[in-house]
């Protein structure tokens, strides 16, 4: 190629340059790690924000009758409680490791669209703020507080909503923007930014789960935004999309909901199953087993989450021929997904493995998210589905899968790469306790609860019959002890990124890790991979 | 894994940028002043009117750089198609869009109208406890608690509409042909026609839009139908006339000596776009106006 | 105790590894398997008294022990590969990638397929059965209809011409903990359901307003009930007895106060109570004619206000900011504007003192209900006389002293025609 203009050079960032200093080093970051850690510190502090509205939900429910938070308030913590860890928790957290690692994984500069990657992270807090903002005006005296419908926003209790609920609809509306653009640019980067050598089927596991979780983000996440404005058309200007008075069908947003909302459920796991076999590998000094299976389960998970929705309104009043179908194709999706734990299994099988923190979580993963898998199997039951069905089982069955899943993956992972991030150990002793706490807690909050549910107990109600008592005091009691592991971990995490206790970390960091992003540095300069490497 | 240095990598990255955050901000502001409007607050006039030209601004100063940059010559073959693939993408969450408001007609059309005239007293089963022992199936419907209407005729102004965003297709291509042949009279000619064609679009659905309120009674308030109708031709009509912006724009970068036959991916960008919104159109008219 | 602070300390020495991931394990699979066996013992479904339920009881029963076993095996490979394979034990891992050859392959696919049985053939045939009895309503003896309502149920027997609106009996006093909780806290009302055994009952289910779900547990059944849409559903209860349940959706801020409860008699006592239900709905109507005193309409009307007004307006009648507006006087209501002004023009609302309007405007709106608010309209839940009384206790309670005394007559004249 011919020699570059010089007009030009003013406008690159010169390489191996430190960063740029102060504030807008952040604010108007073009740089992937930059946005990577900026999606993870707003997700870890939501993850927060979201855990202590799960405190306040389990102090309501301590006894019958606490008066923590009147029913109002209570609707409406549980709502933005879902809405934050879903939203602004996990999925930022996910994305967060993605804007991080796959450049670094594919031995790519950077993202292929770093402007657009700082809108998409931007939009984020936006929509926060847009969530909150009425509990803020409410103490001013305006409105009812937030939205109060439960993350499902069923109509037509959303009609009736005060105007929290269009704060949250257009918080929505950001939000899909955000995923929309953020998918764009994770697809964009993995098609188009692979270093020479690197081909599809060479690509970390992590990176294959990001490619369909991207893809699920674009083919679903725009069914929502189109509900969403159907949702402010039937509250402000008289439509009757939701109502039967003029043609509509409440049960309509339910699909629509679901038809976002299952894949939805897949787009949070699936980035933790791609860290997770790495993690595996790495603490049993053993190649990844199964890596093609779990590539093709990963496709066919993706490709299954679009087509079973309506699992979640088997007690709704579909007919019992599109009952039937969907409980057959849910149940299918346990297959690709019992392929991933048959893969995790054969890549730790006659290792030779320790245990670091990392390894812990991963482990714990298998566990947790084993018992969420399985009693999803049970939901998917049209028949049991009836008395399963808005009860504390499914609350049970789902936060073994979301906690369980996602969030003890993300833990491994962030246990994972600290040290690569920061070029800092942090301490595994405190990295030991809070994983057994957790798993210890965890299990004492919600094991009781499918026990609530077998019982009886339906979910979304701050107070309760009086046979419910004993199982909910052992559950709040056990989420007081994890709310305050968890603590455990910020402080953790805050000695490692702020102090200089931790050993300094090896560019391998673990004697068993692999990958291009263990060739670089602990921490990794500001630009790596400008010479993209070559794969052999 | 073995990593092995090569040495010349042209890959562009942008400096920090002020605008993405500042773009964020403009919609949450935006954002912001719609709930409060909704909610009849007037703070939300405010809300909306700084984010609206903070938006106008930040896309103008955005674009702009994005255009020196191009200018410069800063973007090579990878740079071209990572912004292909960004547009594609783009193009497909649309796609998705539309599909999920068709799906929505399909729904309201072929089952919830029929699922509630099977409450119909005529249906001895249901006959005590029919909320609505009147209603009957048939579209186009306003539901049974809805107020009569007529419906626009297809062959008028949406026939005629089809007719002109077929030929904006056409002539975006042609100008498209024009750019690649280097005869830059033809693709200013192409744009400009393309451009006005789409204005005139424009013109004649806020026209039938008008009549349908004023005339036919056919509103957002007239049930399934007003809302589908007007759901799906509004955001039609609302990414015509943000086509019609980029194709302006891409006129006036036509106009200034920009894209050379090789390197014009804002036009393409903005074909797609314009393809794609034709597209959209031809499956509103079979769907919504004709059948 | 050192060890325990050596093993969290973590180190080189392997074996302290190796006990810390069995103690891992070990526990996560005990708290696993007692789970399901604890649902099973102390926990399970209330026992069913249907067809369906009885079916979803034996579902649930398989199912439990399936994922039980599942689990099982699954946490058991872990623990024996944790405990195996830790460098400890093997200092050199193996590095397959894949199965290798005809055996491996066999027994790679094993698990897929026993899921796949599992799915579609231990636990697909007998959940068809009972989705396919579920949806059959057919042939039934006698049909109810549902209503609900924000929050209370409300039943129709067109057969027999009666019906009645079912609420929530538990005292406010106990809600508020001001008082000791009866057993059925929560799970009381007013008026039960009431259904005889042994009949195929038909229920017809609407809603006034927004989703709810009507959830019997021992019945098996749960459905939502969507409004302006009708839903069906079917019950055969075996044996007499009260059985209880809750409404099993979302619906606002009295979800939690909804519940069902159903009184099931044989087919001689139903007849009976059918009897009874008639003569006193009888009493009723005739009341919609009687004059009552003072003294009698605040108290029937603080027993209306109390279970049926307080949910939205409390006990204390001072309402809820910017939701629901107070009835006592000199409280200012701290609306959104457009909520005051639609008020104010129905002449109802004076900055800071409210219920001191004109009485007719009163009476409409306890009957009729409010618009596109959540305030729901009474006229066929309550008699005139329990308005009448409601009315009464509202304007002279709570620091209102209007002095008006509402008698039913008076309602009753404004009950038809607005
Ligand atoms: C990460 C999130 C996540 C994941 C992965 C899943 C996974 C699954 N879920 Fe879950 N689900 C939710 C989150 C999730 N779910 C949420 C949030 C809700 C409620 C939403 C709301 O209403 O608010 C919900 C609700 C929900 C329902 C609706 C219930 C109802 O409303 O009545 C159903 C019904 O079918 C269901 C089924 C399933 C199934 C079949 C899977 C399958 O993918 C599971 C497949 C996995 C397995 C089958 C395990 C296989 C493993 C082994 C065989 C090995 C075992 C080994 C060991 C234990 C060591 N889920
Ligand atoms: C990823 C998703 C996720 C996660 C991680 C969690 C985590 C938790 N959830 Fe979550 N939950 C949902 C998603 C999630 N939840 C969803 C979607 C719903 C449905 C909502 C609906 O019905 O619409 C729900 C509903 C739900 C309910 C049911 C409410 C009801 O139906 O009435 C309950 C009740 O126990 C509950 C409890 C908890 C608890 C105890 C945790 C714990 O794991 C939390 C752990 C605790 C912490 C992390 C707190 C640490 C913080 C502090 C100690 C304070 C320090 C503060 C600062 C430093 C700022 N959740
Ligand atoms: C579902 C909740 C709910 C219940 C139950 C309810 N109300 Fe209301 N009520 C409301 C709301 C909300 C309003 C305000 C409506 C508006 O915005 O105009 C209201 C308004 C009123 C008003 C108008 C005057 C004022 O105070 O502003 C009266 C009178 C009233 N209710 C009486 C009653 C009586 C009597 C009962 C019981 C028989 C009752 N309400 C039960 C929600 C309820
Ligand atoms: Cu009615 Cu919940
Ligand atoms: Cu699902």
């Amino acid at each position: 190629m011919s020699a570059v203009n010089p007009a030009i050079e003013h406008l690159h960032e010169p390489h191996h340059d430190a960063p740029p200093r102060g504030i807008t080093r952040w604010l108007y970051a073009t740089n992937h790690k930059d946005i990577g850690v900026m999606y993870l510190v707003f997700g870890v502090l939501m993850f927060f924000v979201g855990g202590l509205l799960a405190e306040l939900i389990r102090s309501e429910l301590l006894t019958p009758t606490m008066r923590v938070l009147s029913p109002e308030a209570y609707n409406q913590v549980i709502t933005i409680h879902g809405l934050v860890m879903v939203f602004a928790a996990v999925m930022p957290i996910t994305t967060g490791f993605a804007n991080y690692l796959i450049p670094l994984m594919i031995g790519a500069p950077d993202m292929a669209l770093p402007r657009l990657n700082n809108w998409g992270f931007w939009l984020l807090p936006a929509a926060a703020i847009l969530l909150v903002l009425p509990w803020g005006l409410k103490l001013l005296g305006i409105g009812t507080g937030t939205i109060d419908t439960g993350w499902t926003m069923y109509a037509p209790l959303s009609i009736q909503a005060g105007p929290g609920a269009d704060f949250a609809f257009v918080a929505v509306l950001l939000l899909g923007l955000s995923s929309t653009m953020a998918s764009i640019n994770i697809l964009v980067t993995i098609a188009q930014q692979r270093a020479p050598g690197m081909s599809w089927l060479k690509l970390p596991v992590f990176v294959w789960s990001w490619v369909v979780t991207a893809l699920l983000l674009i083919a679903v996440f725009p069914a929502l935004m189109a509900g969403c404005v159907m949702q402010i058309a039937d509250r402000h200007f008289g439509t009757h999309f939701f109502s039967a008075a003029g043609g509509g069908d409440p049960v309509l947003w339910e699909h629509i909901f679901w038809f976002f909302g299952h894949p939805e459920v897949y787009i949070l796991l699936l980035p933790t199953t791609g860290i997770l076999p790495h993690i595996l590998a790495t603490f049993a000094r053993k190649p990844m087993y199964g890596y093609k299976a779990q590539v093709y389960s990963f496709v066919a998970i993706g490709v299954m989450s679009i087509i079973v929705w309506a699992h979640h309104m088997f007690t709704s009043g579909l007919p019992a021929g599109v009952e039937i179908y969907f409980m057959l194709s849910t149940m299918a999706i346990s297959i690709p997904v019992a392929v991933l734990f048959f893969c995790w299994f054969g890549t730790i099988w006659r290792g030779s493995m320790t245990f670091e923190t990392p390894m812990l979580f991963a482990l714990g993963y298998i566990v947790l998210f084993g018992i969420g898998g399985l009693t999803g199997l049970v939901l998917s039951d049209a028949a049991a589905d009836q008395q399963y069905h808005n009860t504390y089982f499914l609350v049970a069955h789902f936060h073994y899968a979301l906690f369980g899943g996602p969030i003890m993956g993300i833990f491994a992972g962030l246990y994972y790469y600290l040290p690569k991030m920061t070029g800092r150990m942090y301490s595994e002793t405190l990295g030991r306790w809070h994983f057994w706490l957790t798993l210890i807690a965890f299990n004492v909050v919600f094991m009781p609860q499918f026990l609530l549910g077998i019982a009886g107990m339906p979910r979304r109600i701050p107070d309760y019959a009086l046979q419910f008592a004993p199982l909910n005091m052992v559950s709040s009691i056990g989420a007081f002890l994890l709310g305050a592991t968890q603590l455990l971990f910020l402080y953790n995490l805050a000695r490692t990124v702020f102090g200089t206790a931790g050993a300094p970390a090896s560019a391998r960091v673990w004697e068993g890790s692999s990958g291009l992003e263990f060739t670089l540095p602990s921490p990794p300069p500001f630009h790596t991979f400008s010479t993209p490497p070559v794969i052999e | 894994m073995n990593a092995v240095t090569e040495p010349h990598h042209p890959y562009y990255i942008p400096r920090p940028s002020p605008y993405p955050i500042v773009l964020s901000a403009a919609l949450f502001l935006l954002g912001l002043g719609a709930a409060l409007r909704v909610n009849a607050l007037a703070a939300g006039w405010w809300a909306l009117g700084l984010g609206a030209l903070l938006f106008a601004y930040v896309l103008f100063r955005w674009f702009g750089e994005v255009i020196g940059e191009s200018r410069a010559g800063l973007y090579r073959a990878q740079e071209d198609r990572a912004f292909r693939w960004g547009m594609l993408w783009f193009i497909t969450s649309e796609v998705v869009f539309f599909a999920s408001l068709f799906g929505v007609l399909f729904y309201e059309r072929n089952i919830a109208v029929p699922w509630l005239a099977s409450f119909n007293a005529a249906h001895t089963s249901w006959a005590p406890f029919s909320p609505w022992p009147h209603f009957t199936a048939h579209w186009p419907n306003s539901g049974p608690a809805g107020t009569p209407f007529e419906v626009v005729n297809p062959w008028g102004i949406p026939a005629l509409n089809t007719l002109l965003l077929l030929s904006s297709g056409v002539t975006v291509t042609w100008a498209h042909a024009g750019l690649r042949a280097g005869r830059r009279l033809q693709l200013k000619a192409g744009l400009l026609l393309t451009v006005a064609l789409g204005l005139t679009f424009l013109g004649f659905q806020a026209h039938e839009f008008a009549e349908a309120y004023r005339d036919l009674g056919l509103t957002l308030h007239s049930g399934v139908y007003g809302a589908t109708f007007f759901i799906l031709t509004g955001f039609h009509g609302l990414h015509v006339t943000v086509g019609a912006i980029m194709l302006s724009a891409i006129l006036v970068r036509a106009w200034k000596g920009d894209f050379t036959p090789e390197h014009h991916f804002a036009f393409e960008a903005a074909s797609w776009y314009w393809h794609f919104v034709d597209v959209v159109w031809l499956l509103l008219f079979v769907f919504v106006y004709w059948l | 105790m050192s060890t325990i602070g050596y093993f969290l300390r973590g180190g080189d020495d392997m074996s302290g590894e190796k006990i810390l991931q069995l103690g891992l394990l070990g526990m996560a699979g005990t708290v696993g398997l007692a789970g399901p066996a604890a649902a099973r013992a102390f926990y399970n479904f209330q026992t069913p008294v249907t067809p369906i339920g009885r079916d979803v009881l034996f579902i649930h029963d398989l199912f439990l022990i399936i994922i039980a076993i599942l689990f099982l095996i699954g946490t058991g490979a872990l623990l024996y590969s944790v405990f195996a394979h830790s460098r400890r034990r093997r200092a050199h891992a193996a590095t397959f990638t894949q199965p290798v050859g005809r055996k491996q392959w066999l027994w790679a696919s094993t698990p897929f397929v026993a899921l796949l049985i599992i799915d579609y053939l231990i636990l697909g045939i007998p959940a068809l059965h009972s989705i396919w009895a579920l949806a059959d309503t057919a042939d039934a003896q006698m049909t109810v209809q549902v209503t609900a309502h924000q929050w209370h149920w409300q039943y129709q027997y067109p057969a027999y011409g009666i019906g009645f609106s079912s609420d929530l009996s538990t005292p406010q006093q106990q809600i508020d903990n001001q008082a000791p909780k009866n057993p059925h806290f929560l799970l009381q009302v007013d008026h039960p359901l009431v259904l005889p055994t042994h009949e195929k009952i038909r229920l017809m289910l609407a809603s006034s307003d927004v989703i709810h779900a009507f959830w019997v547990p021992a019945f098996g059944i749960k459905q939502d009930v969507v409004p302006g849409y009708l839903r069906k559903t079917w019950v055969q209860i075996d044996k007499p007895g009260v059985y209880r349940g809750q409404c099993a959706e979302l619906c606002g801020v009295g979800h939690a106060f909804m519940p069902i409860v159903v009184r099931a008699v044989s087919p001689a006592q139903f007849q009976q109570w059918v009897t009874q239900e008639r003569a006193r709905e009888a009493a009723v109507a005739a009341t919609a004619s009687a004059t009552y005193s003072e003294t009698q309409l605040l108290a029937q009307g603080r027993h209306v206000f109390q279970t049926l007004c307080a949910a939205c307006h409390q006990l204390n009648g001072l309402g809820l900011p910017g939701a629901f507006p107070p009835i006592a006087a000199g409280h200012p209501f701290a609306a959104s504007a457009p909520m005051i002004a639609a008020l104010r023009a129905r002449g109802f609302y004076r900055q800071g003192e409210i219920v001191e309007g004109p009485v007719v405007n009163h009476i409409r709106i306890v009957l009729h209900g409010i618009p596109g608010t959540p305030m729901p309209a009474f006229a066929a839940q309550l008699s005139a006389a329990d308005i009448a009384a409601v009315i009464t206790y509202e304007r002279n309670d709570f620091g209102n002293h209007t002095g008006d005394v509402i008698e039913p007559a008076q309602v009753a004249a404004l009950e038809d025609g607005h």
